[in-house]
């Protein structure tokens, strides 16, 4: 059976917002289903709420509707469309989710559709503890073992059975609350005890601990002819208790015999069959004990999974495109592997390379957060590396992660081996570099393995990597021979310059004089056994290079690394864009990025693909090699992000050509002297600002200013470290606890404009023209980090004579720093009163693609980035219009409203003694993605942006308010709203006294500081379920606050938190629109037609 | 560590460095893509003669242990990694896999681009190699040496791998014991007879020169014809043999060189392929039912059969049973009117995939119709 021909339409259901733990590694899977389901002819519609997806541009389906992925809106889609099935397996688990709600409502029956992939019970098998334990039982596998108890003496029972230490997991309470390892009976005592107090059912699991296990992970795929193949075996470096996304892992397994191997083998093989998961992939865990080789069968996920995507990458064998073809009927036999073009798909890949992944963290950004690795995710991306061993692919990673303090050192460090010693048994960020240091240090392979429980075969190459250092650093030459061991052994330029205490230019020159250079591997799905057809590289220092020579003159498009806050699937979706508008005018296209998560990492998406870390060394090679091959046009850095932008400088020394805004005009946005200087010319302003050298000198700007200030260290960006102080005290306050101000390291301080609009606005210029492309306006007042900010386009309260300014004033900016493609500049506006056109600031400028440009290409539906990447090699804003790039005449005008949300991560982290973290927003900004509500009124996009963020906006019931005095007045108005609407409002003293006196009633309840009133506190109506919106504005940051408790107690409780008065406004307004109508649905390419 | 080279026939030279023996080796240049079971590899006699250059990267991180050999010797001539592993980490390991090698006088050699030398391989065809370390040769002196090493086609080598005397593989205590079956061993794996023994089947293991009325002795229910190494084209003797049982309706099962001497007794030809076929994720169709099996393969040679319809043969009809997706290669014989089959790959695995093992069962199945048919 070739291909099902009853399936003639299928509604694809997306993953929403990136999340922690939810990527874009479904946009990867997600764009691969679309153009699967596309190219068979089949009609797609597709349902995902993430504007920065390259799956939700309209050419991937047939119809799109960027809308919350709810049952409603859903019902909605399937009603008017009528899908002749519904792919849910490809949209992580919210779309799993998705679909089970779905089927509990009955809707596939009621509208005559069906689930392709997987089918309800085999999810339901898969995703049940209980059900998926017997499975694994009856198919000759262990679970681990485990007990229920009701009082401290079961768990004695339970504990002679199990052994200690045990897993202690209480019921029925929030995010782990209450649950702990046991090494002993006081412990047990004590966690058990607790545990069994916290449980609303006084009941806790105990389960044998499989802490320190070697941890697997096989990728199986199976078809309707019940073929089986398993596409990749990953293993993780740190061993069982981290979560394998917090992992560095590596593929394929390396340290299990055949026999061994072929057990995990046989498992997966039978639990797929047993789960029933009829078409398509899934994933399955395993621990192995490192002693006996006991096997525990972890956990599955019946789905396409986050492995997935870096199973794929890994091994050349695309899974989610294969799955969507299993899905409509295709046999494992039936489908071609792409890139041999002449063997079949029903084969398991074979790797003659070594893949490692290692997480990207944003701990920085949560300082109050709990660093400790747990089975709980919380890493933000992910970087991977191939090399032809395994030093070589983790020292490629480890440099690719891009941050500080990732990539092996070995200069001496701040902690003592004391310390070291006890930081290694516990999993942080950085315990691999610990281990590294501490090796280094003298430290056995054994005692090591004792403190960390990571395999001595892990444990052995690192120890090659420190001889290495060792021999590079006492050596008195550096020889052809020493660097191109090193190089075998993945040490970096950089690396081998602080190991001989030069620069790394010179290691550069040395290394090529003595013609040391890296040779480009094949990932080819089968060890060199057949050709491969598709040029898919990585750098590896060996002997043959397999890169062929080109006639076409090639763009080299630098991607933007690893997933982290601030820089994510928006710019890989220019990135992507770029390659497609690049190809399609005839050039070669050639990506290089490190990312498995992304579609820019996709062997499909450009000419060729070098897999490689973005630091100037490796993408200079790269250059090297493609210029060996044919004529480079030049490199795009500016749609990558910060990442790439960072590079451009280095690589146009090198004598590396910049296509678009060059590295000056980069540098000259950077400048704040520079910069002012274009603001001079053009007679803009920007809000006053100075720099200080000592607490002195700051007080002294500070005044000159006048607060409030916004202050931060000079050698940080992205908002890190941020904060708006308002008098001297605070501003004493963050210089002692926030830097450490030198004349090296001064602070940074700005007017901050209270109260003002904030704009975004996208550009393109080529010189000559300007085109317009969106004036967004951020919800929250400026203060707010504009990746955190809500914001709506078409901008609300702009008249036409701020239109024109603003446009002018973009229009002198992009010509003043010499921009040729995107530009994306902040702007305040201060208004006396409502009404007024008001003062335009310039806040700054970016010369390159931002986060806002999906959003704005899907709400104007003009692709930005493929007109940017046009530019860049020489085509005009004028030609782009006649081609049909850009519209024919005009600026870009946005279709209905559109609202963007940010999405935060505040339920995914916890402090030490478990309690939530903060989730008021400032300048620094934390959220990990965004969604995008569309409509014809402001209300009801701001209400779909909510329900796709958040959760929906109640309809009724009861809303809590905490308002700080200056937000009290502008509360008035939205507050008398809800209670008209039927709201009843329960208010802390303060706010409660301000509207009483205005004439709105609210139900009193007491501040929890305040111990002496009676009643319920704030803390309890939100833990007890009685409220459904919170709105709490902050007086300022700090664990003593009410405000704090109220906020985590939120966050713990998931229940929706304003943290903004225009916040609170926008959901009224987004209250009052749901409650008079349902929501409506309307497709991208609808509101675009 | 010293300097070493590896020098094939059409004068490709690669230089790595030398491990496990010093010295010189030759044999015929293979390369397997197995990511797991160097220990089976090393192991079985089918890689007798035979330089096996491991495409995975890194080997011998899980020692080598007794429980996972496939013959009491390391058969390969020669062994070619690109990073050896410097410590060995698992529950059952009992020596590294340099002690072993050094034990057992291979050597070897590392750090050379295997995937290069894989790549070559596969554009040019399987070739003598020779590894040379701790030598002062000229290159033309290698390349010279390389050429008078004997190749592969027309080699008879069953002697060499054959067991001398007659063994006994018996069925576990545990199981009852159902047949009595003759494996005649022109390289055997100890995982086959294991299999068989775990489906009630003792195994008489037969040495190479077994004579008819050898075999008759013990009253078997079926003969076994094993793997090993070698050109098929010289197996005459065998051949005969097979033939005689094939006229008796002997229940005859083949793997791999044994499939070849089912072929060439049932009149087909035999041929070396350009590469071979050497790993464990090899999809093979079984034209019966149309399902993938992923199976463990090591073969250089191959049965020239029509793959579009039923053939004939002077022992009746027959058909292909099984072909390779990869490349449409013969994997899989059967004869329609008496009771022989065999396959190219390995249902035994060891190394590889599980997938085939219900060949064993059907072995069992097709001496139990044949035993009803005789008691009739």
């Amino acid at each position: 059976m070739p291909k099902d021909s009853s399936i003639k339409s299928v509604l694809v259901i997306g993953s929403g917002p990136i999340v922690i733990g939810q990527a874009c590694e479904f946009d990867y899977s997600g764009t691969q289903a679309c153009r699967v389901l596309r190219e068979e002819g089949v009609r797609v519609i597709l349902i995902n709420s993430n504007p920065a997806t390259i799956m939700t541009d309209p050419e991937f389906a047939d119809a799109t509707y960027i809308e919350p992925i709810t049952s409603e809106i859903i019902e909605k889609i399937i009603s008017k469309e009528r899908p002749d099935a519904v792919l849910a397996t490809l949209g992580g688990q919210t779309a799993l989710n998705a679909a089970m709600a779905l089927d509990e409502l009955g809707i596939f029956e009621k509208y005559g559709t069906r689930l392709i992939g997987a089918d309800i019970p085999a999810i339901k098998r898969g995703e049940d503890r209980d059900i998926f334990k017997k499975i694994v039982a009856k198919v000759g596998g262990e679970s681990a073992r485990s007990a229920i108890c009701h009082t401290i003496e079961d768990c004695y029972q339970a504990v002679n059975e199990l052994n200690y230490p045990v897993v202690v997991r209480p019921s029925f309470t929030m995010g782990g609350l209450g649950s702990g390892i046991a090494f002993n009976k006081e412990e047990l005592d004590l966690i058990a005890g607790a545990g069994l107090r916290h449980s609303p059912t006084t009941e806790v699991l105990l389960e044998e601990s499989i802490l320190g296990w070697k941890e697997y992970e096989l990728e199986v795929m199976r078809d309707y002819k019940d073929n089986v193949v398993i596409v990749c075996s990953i293993e993780n470096v740190d061993p069982m208790g981290v979560h394998t996304g917090d992992s560095i892992t590596v593929a394929p397994a390396l340290t299990l015999t055949d026999v061994e191997y072929q057990r995990l083998r046989d498992l997966s093989i039978d639990i797929i069959r047993e789960v029933g998961v009829a078409t398509g992939g899934c994933n399955i865990q395993f621990a192995v004990n490192p002693l006996d080789g006991r096997i525990i069968v972890i956990e599955m996920n019946p789905r396409v999974s986050r492995s997935s995507a870096l199973a794929s990458k890994a091994t050349g064998f695309p899974i989610a495109k294969i799955a969507t073809k299993l899905a409509i009927g295709y046999s494992l036999d039936e489908i071609q592997n792409d890139i041999t073009q002449s063997t079949p798909a029903s084969f398991e890949p074979t790797l003659d390379y070594i893949v490692v992944k290692v997480p990207r963290f944003a701990f920085e950004k949560f300082p109050e957060a709990d660093p400790r690795l747990t089975t709980t995710m919380k890493s933000v991306g992910e970087a991977m590396a191939i090399g032809r061993s395994f030093p070589e692919a983790l020292q490629k990673a480890l440099r690719s992660v891009e941050k500080k303090g990732t990539s092996f050192s070995w200069s001496k460090g701040n902690l003592s081996i004391a310390e070291l010693k006890s930081a290694v048994q516990i999993p942080t960020e950085f315990r691999l570099q610990q281990v590294q240091q501490l090796m280094s240090l003298g430290s056995s392979v054994e005692e090591l393995h004792e403190l960390t429980k990571i395999d001595p075969w892990f444990l052995s190459q690192i120890e090659l990597i420190n001889n290495m250092a060792v021999e590079v650093r006492e050596s008195l030459e550096l020889t052809q021979e020493l660097i191109s061991k090193s190089k075998r052994m993945g040490f970096s330029d950089l690396q081998l310059s602080e190991l001989r205490g030069v620069s790394e230019l010179e290691i550069r020159n040395v290394r090529h004089r003595l013609g040391v250079f890296p040779v480009y591997k094949t990932v080819d799905t089968c060890a060199a056994e057949f050709e491969a057809h598709t040029p898919y590289h990585y750098s590896s220092y060996d002997l043959e290079t397999e890169v062929i020579s080109r006639t076409k003159p090639a763009v080299i498009i630098l991607g933007s690394g690893p997933n982290r806050i601030g820089q994510g699937v928006e710019f890989d979706y220019s990135c992507v864009h770029a390659a497609f508008a690049l190809k399609a005018a005839g050039y070669e296209t050639i990506m290089i990025n490190c990312n498995p998560e992304t579609v820019s990492t996709d062997y499909d998406t450009s000419d060729r693909l070098y897999f490689e870390p973005l630091t100037l060394e490796d993408v200079l090679e790269v250059i090297r090699a493609e210029t060996l091959a044919g004529p480079v046009l030049g490199v795009i850095a500016q749609l990558g992000g910060q990442t790439p932008l960072g590079l451009a400088r280095g690589l146009m020394d090198a004598g590396v050509t910049i296509l678009g805004t060059s590295p000056d005009a980069i540098d000259l946005a950077e400048d704040r002297g520079q910069f002012g200087k274009v603001l001079d010319d053009a007679h803009l302003v920007a809000p006053k600002y100075g720099m200080a050298r000592s607490y002195e000198e700051a007080v002294t700007i500070a005044h000159d200013i006048s607060y409030p200030v916004l202050v931060r260290p000079s050698f940080v960006l992205g908002g890190r470290g941020m904060e708006i102080v308002y008098d001297d005290e605070s501003l004493r306050g963050f210089i002692e606890r926030a830097t450490q101000i030198t004349p090296n390291h001064p602070v940074l301080i700005d007017r901050f404009l209270d109260d003002a609009i904030e704009i975004d606005v996208d550009a393109l210029y080529d010189g000559d023209e300007l085109f317009l492309a969106g004036v967004m306006e951020h919800i929250e007042e400026a203060g707010i980090h504009s990746g955190d900010s809500a914001c709506v386009i078409p901008s609300e309260s702009l008249n036409d004579e701020m239109q024109r300014q603003i446009r002018a004033a973009t229009l002198k900016i992009a010509s003043g720093v010499g921009v040729r493609g995107l530009i994306n500049i902040q702007f305040a506006i201060t208004r006396t009163n409502p009404g007024e056109t008001g003062t335009l600031y310039v806040l700054e400028a970016n010369p390159r693609a931002s986060r806002t440009v999906p959003f704005v290409s899907k709400a104007t539906g003009n692709s930005l980035a493929k007109a940017a990447s046009l530019i860049s090699v020489g085509k005009s804003i004028s030609e782009l219009r006649s081609s049909g790039v850009l519209p024919k005449s005009g600026d870009g005008v946005a279709h209905g409203i559109s609202v963007k949300e940010a999405v935060l991560p505040w339920n995914r982290f916890r402090r030490v003694d478990g309690t939530g973290v903060d989730s008021v927003l400032g300048p620094e900004m934390r959220s990990t993605g965004e969604v995008m509500g569309i409509a014809d009124s402001f209300g009801e996009a701001y209400a779909k942006s909510q329900s796709a963020a958040f959760g929906a906006l109640p309809k009724s019931g009861n809303v809590f308010l905490s308002l700080s005095e200056r937000d009290k007045a502008g509360s008035v108005e939205p507050a008398r709203t809800l209670v008209n609407l039927g709201f009843t409002l329960y208010t802390t003293s303060g706010t409660h006294d301000f509207l009483s006196a205005a004439g709105v009633n609210s139900i009193l309840v007491r501040k929890n500081s305040d111990i002496n009133a009676s009643g319920p506190s704030a803390v309890d109506i939100i833990t007890d379920g009685t409220v459904q919106l919170v709105i709490n504005t902050p007086l300022g940051r700090g664990t003593r606050h009410d405000g704090w408790l109220i906020r985590t107690a939120s966050v713990q409780r998931s229940i929706p938190i304003i943290t903004t008065i225009a916040g609170f406004k926008a959901a009224v307004a987004g209250i009052s629109e749901i409650t008079s109508h349902p929501f409506s649905i309307k497709s991208v390419q609808e509101w675009s037609a | 560590m010293s300097k070493a080279f590896l020098v094939l026939d059409d004068g490709a030279i690669y230089e790595g460095e030398s491990w496990a023996c010093l010295g010189e080796t030759f044999g015929e240049a293979v390369f397997t893509t197995g990511m797991t079971g160097y220990q089976e590899t090393l192991t079985d006699p089918s890689y007798h003669k035979q330089v096996v250059i491991m495409t995975a990267p890194h080997i011998g991180n899980t020692g080598m242990n007794h429980e996972d050999e496939e013959s009491k010797k390391i058969w390969v001539s020669g062994f070619v990694v690109r990073n050896p592993s410097p410590r060995v980490s698992n529950w059952r390991s009992e020596t590294s896999l340099e002690d072993s090698l050094i034990d057992a006088g291979v050597v070897g050699i590392q750090g050379v681009d295997t995937r290069a030398i894989t790549r070559h391989l596969r554009s040019r065809g399987a070739m003598r190699v020779g590894i040379f370390s701790g030598e002062s040769l000229s290159r033309e002196e290698m390349v010279i040496k390389v050429r008078q090493a004997p190749l592969m086609t027309g080699a008879f080598l069953a002697d060499d791998v054959s067991t001398q005397v007659k063994y006994i593989v018996p069925v576990p205590d545990e199981l009852q014991k159902k047949f009595t079956v003759a494996a005649i061993d022109l390289g055997i794996k100890s995982a086959t007879p294991r299999l068989m023994s775990l489906r009630g089947i003792e195994v008489h293991v037969f040495p190479v020169s077994a004579t008819k009325e050898e075999i008759m002795a013990i009253n078997p229910d079926g003969v076994f014809l094993s793997n090993g190494p070698g050109d098929p084209a010289t197996m005459d003797a065998i051949v005969d043999l097979v033939r005689e049982f094939l006229l008796d309706s002997m229940p005859i099962f083949g793997i791999c060189f044994g499939h070849q001497i089912l072929g060439r007794a049932l009149g087909f030809e035999t041929y070396k392929l350009p590469f071979g076929h050497r790993g464990i994720n090899q999809p093979v169709k079984n034209l019966r039912d149309g399902t993938v099996e992923i199976t463990s393969h090591n073969h250089g040679f191959a049965v020239a059969a029509p793959v579009d319809a039923n053939f004939t043969t002077v022992f009746g009809a027959g058909f292909v049973s099984h072909i390779n997706l990869n490349d449409g290669v013969v994997e899989g014989l059967e004869l329609l009117e008496r009771p022989a089959f065999s396959v190219q790959y390995h249902p035994e695995s060891a190394a590889g995939p599980h997938d085939a093992a219900y060949l064993f069962d059907r072995f069992a199945e097709m001496m139990t119709k044949a035993k009803a048919v005789h008691n009739a």
